[in-house]
This record gives C-alpha cells, structure tokens and sequence, in this order.
C-alpha cells in the first residue's frame, strides 16, 4: 500500500511539474492521492471530503502567484491547510486561582481515561499542585482500585465510595472533600461508555450539570478509526467540551481520528499519550500530528523528487 | 463553537423508490458507505468496482446493490468454523493478546463463561501483571463465573504466571485455561518477544499448546488494526479474533482485509460489558450489520 502510494504521488507530481500553475484539470491526480492517504489514516469520510474541497479552493485562489514548482505549492497548501485546522495550540488547563479547578475526563470504553488521570496529575505535582482524583467510574471490574493504585504511585489522594451506586453523587461528595481540604485541583475518572448508550450519555450529562467541572476532556484512542465523527458527536452534544486528548500515539497509528474529531467538536487538542507510563504526555503540536495524518515526510520527498 | 453533528444515513436513502441510475454519483456515494465501515480503500474499491461491472447503466433498487455487497463480503468473510480448537487430551490452553484496552480481560470473563456454561471446567491466568489493578479486575471476573483463578505477585513474569496457570489446570483436571496478558502495541519488540516466550513456556508444559492464540481488536479501530493482525500474527501465532466493543456504532469492517492478508478468521464478537455479552462469529449477519444503519 505505502510504496505504492509513494509511486502514485510522484508520477501525480511529475504531471504538475513545470505546469506552472495549478488548475483544477492538473491538481486532480495530486488531491485524488492526498485524499487516499488521508483516508487510509482514518480519517472520517465526511471530513476528508471537505477538507479537499477547502484545499482546492485555496489552491486555485493563489495560482496567479504560482510560478516555478506548483506540485510543491500543493503539498504546502496541504499541509498549512491541516496545521491550521489542528490548531491553535493551547494545552493549559485553565486553572482557577481560587477554589478547585474540576477537571473531567469522558470517552469510550478502553480510550485511556484513567491513565490519563494519572499522567494530568503527574503534570500538575511538578508545578507543585497537588491534586484529587475522584473514582467515579462504577462500571468496569476493579476501576476504583486501579484509581487506587494510580494514587498510589504518585502519592496523591483518591476519594471514592465503595457502595454508592450514583456516581454524580460520588463527584458531588469528592469535589465537597476537595474544597474542604484545600485542593487546587480535581480530576473525575468517568467510567467508559458507548455514544449510543443514551442512559450513560445521559448520566454524564448530569454530572457535567450538577457538578459543573471547569474542563471536560475528551479522551480518544489514536487508533480509532471512522466511528470517531459519531462519537464524538455524540459526547460532544451531551456535554460542553472543553477540549480533546489523544491516546496511544505512541505505535505507528497515524491517528486521522483526531482530524474527525476536531472538526465535530471545534474544541482544542491539548495533549497527545505517548505511552503507558504517567510521563508519557505531550502537548499537542500540530505540526507533527499534520505530518504524521498524511505521511507529509514521504509526500514532500515525492514532489521533490518529481 | 460547536459543529453540527454528522449523522450516519442508510444506504437506503441513496435509493429513491423508483430506483436510481448506477453512474458515477452514485458508485461515489457507495464507496462513502463502504468506507465508514472501516473496511479500508482496498475492499470499498473491490465492491464499488464490482457493482460497477453488474449494475452500471442500470436503473437498481437498494435491495439489488445490497445484496450484491452483503453475498460480496460474506464470501470475503468465508470461513470454515468458528469452533474454538481444543486439545484431544489435556487441558486446552487459550492465549489472548492484543493492544492496550482492546477489551481482552473482559473477553476473557465473557469466553470463560461462555466455556463454563457450555460444561467445562476453566482457569483463567493473569498474565497481566503490569497494569494497575489488571489482576483484581480478573480476579471480578473468576468471581462472577466462579472459576478458578491464578495470580502472581505485581512486576512478576508473565511467563511464569502462564507456566503456574498451565500446572494448575493440569493438577486440577480442567478443561481449558484462559491466559491474559498485558495490552502492548505491536510496534514494541521487546514486550512482543515477551509473547513469544509465554507461547514457548507453556509450549514446554504441554505439547502443541497454545492451541488457540486470541487476538481481540476494538471494533471501534481503524486501518492500524492491520498492523495490529501482522505484528501479533507475527510474535505470537494467532489463531483466531475476538472482535469486542460491536455493540456500539462502530461496524469493525476492518477485519476484512484482515481476513483476506493474514487468513484469520472472527471466532467471537464482543456485544456489551456483562457476562452474557459475547456470541460465535456469524459472517451472514455481521455482513447484514455492515450495512445498515
Ligand atoms: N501505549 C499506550 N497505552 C496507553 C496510553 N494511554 C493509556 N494506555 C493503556 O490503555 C489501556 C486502557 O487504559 P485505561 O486508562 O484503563 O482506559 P480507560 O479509558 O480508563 O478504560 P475504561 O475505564 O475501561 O473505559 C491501559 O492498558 C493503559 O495502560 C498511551 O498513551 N499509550
Ligand atoms: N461496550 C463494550 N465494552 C467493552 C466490550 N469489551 C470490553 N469492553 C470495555 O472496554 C474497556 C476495556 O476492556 P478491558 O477488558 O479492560 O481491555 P484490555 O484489553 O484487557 O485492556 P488492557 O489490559 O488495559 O490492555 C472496559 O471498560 C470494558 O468494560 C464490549 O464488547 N462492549
Ligand atoms: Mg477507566
Ligand atoms: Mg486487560
């Protein structure tokens, strides 16, 4: 698949070259490839859609200042085009100066919330913050010992309840703690749950009502592949996101959901999980992540080649 | 600022009643179905291009192109028997792998269940001794069932853990043992060798065991499911899939170009979180799945 590609986008590239500009009759085998290798990174159909229309549009609204090199015009028109849309850059997490800061963590079962509990509070106690997970994950088998056990390990405090059954009451109780002991920070662990699943969907949207957490994350498995636009979607119709992490971008997923999801939800990207361990977290870069979706290392060296 | 939701429509609604004109337009809009599926460029283009050939220039109704796809898929996903292999003496042993949070503990509970129900006596190993709280979360599971469970110490060796779990079902006359291991991404050598010796160590303890080595794919993953089939196809001998998670929207289409490079097939699929939540690989209705709603 990947050779061929590569083969592919530099015979499309060979037909621009020396062109002189770009028309919609010699871009076509160029986007036609851009548009495989976007979808081959998961991107959603729909998104991938209409990102070609946008790039085509800007592509020929600059061809007047084309001259020497239009296929590498192109591929930077591409690649400016994502940046753009990943962006902006904005990994803070917003704290308040007075009072906890209550951050919540949603997705789909399996996406890396709980470790991703772990990794924001390894992030805050090296600024000196030291903050509160609350398990308010009732669902899965041994979710509240995992918190636990994450606590644990980074010498930190987990509230939880063992035989409440109502988890907006677990947060509810847990951020109460928080405030009495003085806690600048709060992270609640949401259990896993399906976009389809109105009754859980319905739960979280109560404990984003009733608690009222100041960001609401979403985490996303890198891996994910068309499904992403419906559910995020969908999470992001039942809450108010605040922004969007992305997990397990440590193997070779090149990780087009994320384009997905950004365009359905609009909210920022803050970091990229790169790893089991709590320091695997990374703000997010939209540069690297633009390259990574289309394979841009192979795709420049193919215009150039050409 | 909050986007407008893209909602999934049916494939029915490319068909008005009285039929419609197989011509580009069309054949485009099938190929946006056939992709959101997850099955990937290769297969979306296959069956695009085949409806293409029989139906091009015709007036179709949807149940025609539908059906085209579903008997094309369904011979795509043709496959001898979805039966697990058990030894003819001795325990069989099952090993299951996969990446990070792919659902294997909780298809483990669900198979061991399933095994349980059907009359055989299971023990489950956790070999996962990495994560945190993986071994208590297995622990539930036995609890659930009630069936026997080994553990070893936080840090220990996987492999030893798979060794004492192999002891166990022999000393204790069990029919099948059910091993767990720790979520790993295939792109990890060092933790895929660690496979590669679980297989040799409970290898040595029973010959031709592990008879059946268990890959469970998220059904919500994409084309980095492919990678995930050749690198632990390669570490660690799969013999079969678990698709989990087919509860949701997601439609999984990904395992058929799984299917087509790497020859395995879906012995089970994951439907929920309980205890009852798993059924036999059935090609005819997944194939049925992939295009509805
Ligand atoms: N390789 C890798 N693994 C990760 C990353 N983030 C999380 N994981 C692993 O993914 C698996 C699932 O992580 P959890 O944190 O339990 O996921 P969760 O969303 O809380 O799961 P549920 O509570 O069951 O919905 C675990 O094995 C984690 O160690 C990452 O960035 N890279
Ligand atoms: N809806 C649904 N959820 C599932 C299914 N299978 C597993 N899950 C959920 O997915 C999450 C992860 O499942 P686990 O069984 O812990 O996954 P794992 O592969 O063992 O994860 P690691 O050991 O961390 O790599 C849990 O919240 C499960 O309850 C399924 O078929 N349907
Ligand atoms: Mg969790
Ligand atoms: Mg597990």
């Amino acid at each position: 698949m990947f050779e061929s590609l590569s083969d592919g986008l530099q015979s499309a590239f060979k037909s621009l070259a020396g062109k002189g500009k770009l028309t919609e009759s010699n871009m076509r085998d160029g986007l036609e490839i851009v548009q495989k290798s976007m979808l081959e990174a998961d991107v959603s159909y729909s998104v991938v859609q209409d990102f070609m229309g946008q790039v085509s549009e800007k592509a020929l609204g600059k061809r007047v200042l084309l001259s020497l090199r239009p296929n590498e015009e192109l591929v930077r028109i591409v690649h400016d085009e994502l940046i753009s849309i990943l962006g902006p850059v904005d990994s803070s997490l917003h704290l308040k100066s007075e009072g906890p800061t209550i951050i919540m963590l949603c997705g789909l079962q399996g996406s890396g919330k709980t470790t991703t509990c772990g990794k924001l509070s390894q992030l805050l106690k090296e600024q000196d913050i030291k903050p509160m997970l609350v398990a308010a994950d009732l669902q899965r088998p041994a979710a509240i010992e995992q918190l636990h056990v994450i606590g644990r390990q980074l010498d930190i405090p987990v509230y939880s309840e063992a035989d409440n059954k109502d988890p907006v009451k677990v947060c509810q109780n847990g951020v109460a703690k928080a405030k009495a002991e003085g806690a600048r920070v709060v992270i609640l662990d949401t259990a896993g749950r399906l976009a389809i699943d109105d009754e859980l969907m319905a739960e979280l949207a109560k404990i984003d009502k009733k608690v009222g957490p100041d960001q609401v994350y979403l985490v996303v498995d890198g891996m994910t592949g068309q499904d992403a636009v419906n559910s995020a979607g969908a999470f992001n119709d039942a809450l108010e996101l605040d922004g969007v992490i992305m997990t397990k971008l440590d193997g070779d997923a090149r990780g087009g959901a994320l384009l997905s999801v950004k365009h359905v939800t609009g909210v920022p990207i803050k970091f990229i999980g790169t790893g089991e361990h709590f320091d695997a977290l990374e703000p997010f870069r939209p540069e690297g992540m633009a390259s990574r979706i289309l394979q841009m290392g192979d795709i420049v060296a193919a215009a150039r080649e050409a | 600022q909050k986007t407008r939701r893209t909602l999934n429509t049916d494939i029915r609604d490319l068909f008005k009643s009285e039929g419609r004109l197989v011509d580009d337009t069309l054949l485009n809009e099938l190929f946006a179905k056939l992709i959101r599926t997850d099955m990937g460029i290769g297969p979306a283009e296959t069956i695009r291009d085949d409806v293409a050939t029989r139906l091009r220039g015709r007036v179709v109704h949807f149940e025609e192109v539908v059906q085209t796809i579903t008997e094309q898929t369904r011979t795509m996903l043709q496959q001898e028997s979805t039966e697990l292999r058990l030894a003819d003496t001795g325990p069989t042993v099952i090993l299951v792998v996969g990446v990070n949070g792919s659902g294997k503990t909780t298809s483990i509970g669900k198979l061991a269940n399933h095994l349980h129900q059907a009359g055989h006596k299971v023990v489950l190993g956790a070999g996962d001794t990495f994560r945190a709280a993986a071994v208590e979360q297995l622990t539930v599971w036995a609890g659930r069932i009630g069936c026997d469970i080994v553990t070893g110490k936080p840090e220990a060796d996987p492999a030893s853990v798979a060794f004492q779990c192999v002891e166990q079902a022999i000393a204790t006359g069990a029919d099948i043992a059910i091993i767990d291991t720790a979520g790993r991404l295939q792109t990890q050598t060092n933790l895929m060798q660690q496979l590669e010796k679980i297989r040799r160590v409970v290898e040595k303890k029973i010959e031709g065991a592990p008879h059946e080595v268990l890959l469970v794919l998220d059904a919500t993953a994409g084309q980095n499911a492919i990678s995930q089939a050749r690198g632990f196809s390669e570490a660690a001998g799969c013999t079969g899939i678990v698709l989990a998670k087919l509860d949701g929207s997601a439609k999984g289409g990904v395992v058929l170009p799984i299917r087509e490079q790497f020859q395995l097939p879906v012995k089970f699929v994951g439907l929920g979180e309980g205890v009852e939540d798993i059924a036999p690989f059935d090609p005819a209705s997944f194939a049925n799945a992939l295009f509805s709603e």
